[in-house]
């Protein structure tokens, strides 16, 4: 069997970790068997729908239209997906489209410019995927911080409307802290990446019979990606949460 | 409106309110108050909790709109201020002092990012604090400390006129007398307080003059002498008529200069 082929029964013999771990679930009485059996085969069969319709973005020959159309229906289900976990943010569906779009141009903008990666579906698709993948929870997660802090600290907020500062700088400490909850879990990752933890795409170009060392430089530069669309994503984000919670005079909305 | 002096005797009338509804627009806590607020010495505002005192106060310098209705101040609507520089025309303290990360410096510099040494150090000695207390962090502050730092911070932005929402109601008794008598030497020293206060002892020992709000609308206003004899037992109650603490004495340092109350 060639490294990169998985066969029908290699995959039946992996599902076999699967029985494990609902063997595992049963056995203490977890109650998670069915979730279990269920993430696997959502998993399965998300992927090979992603793999079947990758097919017709990463050819030489399939025109760019069709990678365009992938990122938009990627950044759409991506900012959906937001709402969903931030419903209570105002415009959280807006806002996000927009952070996803302006990192995606601005990490996508700077890899391809400098010719980092060659333009085509291959490069495109796949380097959008973790801009977005990796964004998605960070911005959900400074979202709802955002949100909860104007309500949490209402009281040092006013305090600092009440001296004459204006909505952005009464916020800006709290705008900081947010942020910087966002970022400081991808930093911690990044240092500890080879140490503590092997990347996923690096491993699965090995498994798909990459010369290591040409595995790490695609790793590398995709890590840069991630940590340059997480910032890009939440500082739009945030600034757009934060012009939402306060009124053109300065007032901060509110909402219980 | 004659203003609170009664008697056609001019006062300096600085808010004026008309028509105001103010809260949740389905509930609205204010229910329509028209109000001429003469900014002079010490002005209490009393009144069960929920009947809108805090509510009619964040008005006054637009931390909130009203839903309908208009205020001005110095004969101006408040939107056409801008809203930054009235608020710092118009100071606002609260009764849980916020607390700026950093030290008291620190949140001195939030109000006035030019400050120099000695300006803090005068502010300090002007609320009654240690000048060691300047580079204490703002969160080891004892109670009636922050609220003492947050006065001063109020003060560093030169405002006409002090908003004080209930600023003792958080603190033990001998705190709340120090801020008590801060209150008193501020207004004395010409800048008039808007002071909310729901314990009775302590608007008898502040202020000659005092708004009643019960249920979102003006119950009485006036002179205390006036309140005192007000018809509606509500509203001597509410301003402690005939209490224990009845004892106000007969000229504080602070409050609404004597002289232009004509007699009582």
């Amino acid at each position: 069997m060639n490294r990169a082929d998985i066969g029908l029964v290699g995959l039946a013999a992996s599902s076999i970790l699967i029985a494990v771990a609902v063997a595992i679930s049963m056995w203490r009485r977890l109650g998670l068997e069915r979730e279990l059996v269920w993430a696997a085969l959502r998993a399965l069969v998300q992927l090979l729908i992603v793999g079947f319709a990758l097919q017709l973005v990463v050819d030489d020959d399939d025109p760019l239209i069709f990678s365009g159309i992938w990122l938009v229906a990627m950044h759409l289900f991506a900012a959906y997906t937001t709402w969903r976990r931030a419903k209570d943010v105002p415009s959280v569906f807006a806002l996000s489209l927009l952070a996803y779009s302006a990192s995606a141009l601005v990490t996508l903008g700077v890899l391809f410019g400098f010719r980092v990666y060659d333009l085509e579906g291959r490069t495109i698709v796949p380097l959008a995927g973790i801009v977005v993948g990796n964004s998605l929870s960070a911005t959900v997660l400074v979202s709802r911080r955002l949100f909860d802090a104007a309500r949490e600290r209402r009281e040092e907020i006013e305090g600092r409307l009440a001296l004459g500062l204006s909505a952005a700088d009464a916020f800006q400490p709290v705008l900081r802290e947010s942020l910087r909850t966002a970022l400081i879990p991808q930093i911690e990752s990044t240092k500890a990446v080879g140490i503590i933890a092997l990347p996923g795409a690096m491993v699965g170009l090995i498994l798909a019979g990459t010369d290591p060392a040409d595995a790490v430089r695609v790793q590398i530069s995709v890590m840069y990606l991630v940590l340059g669309s997480v910032a890009t994503t939440t500082a739009v984000m945030s600034l757009g949460i934060s012009r939402k919670l306060f009124t053109s005079a300065d007032q901060l909305i509110r909402r219980d | 409106m004659t203003g609170l002096y009664g008697s056609g005797v001019s006062s300096p009338i600085a808010f004026e309110l008309t028509d105001v509804v103010a809260g949740p627009p389905d509930a609205p806590i204010l229910k329509g108050i028209s109000l001429s607020i003469p900014v002079d010495g010490i002005l209490a505002i009393a009144g069960p909790s929920g009947s809108g005192k805090s509510t009619l106060l964040r008005l006054l310098n637009r931390l909130d709109d009203p839903v309908s209705g208009t205020i001005t101040w110095e004969g101006r609507d408040l939107t056409e201020w801008d809203p930054r520089e009235l608020r710092r025309r118009v100071a606002m303290v609260f009764q849980k002092a916020p607390i700026f990360p950093g030290t008291v410096m620190d949140n001195f510099v939030v109000a006035a990012p030019d400050i120099d040494l000695p300006r803090a150090h005068h502010v300090l000695d002007h609320v009654g604090m240690p000048r060691e207390l300047l580079e204490r962090r703002a969160d080891r502050l004892s109670g009636g400390e922050a609220q003492r730092m947050s006065i001063a911070r109020a003060l560093l932005t030169d405002p006409s006129v002090l908003l004080a929402d209930e600023p003792t109601a958080a603190l033990d008794g001998a705190a709340r007398r120090t801020v008590e008598d801060l209150g008193m030497e501020v207004a004395a020293s010409g800048v008039p307080i808007v002071w909310i206060t729901h314990d009775t002892a302590q608007l008898r020992r502040m202020a000659n003059h005092a708004v009643v709000l019960v249920d979102g609308e003006i119950a009485a206003f006036g002179h205390l002498d006036e309140l005192d004899v007000h018809g509606n037992p509500r509203v001597r109650e509410l301003v402690g008529a005939g209490g224990s603490s009845g004892a106000r004495p007969a000229s504080t340092p602070t409050s609404v200069d004597e002289s232009s109350e004509g007699s009582p």
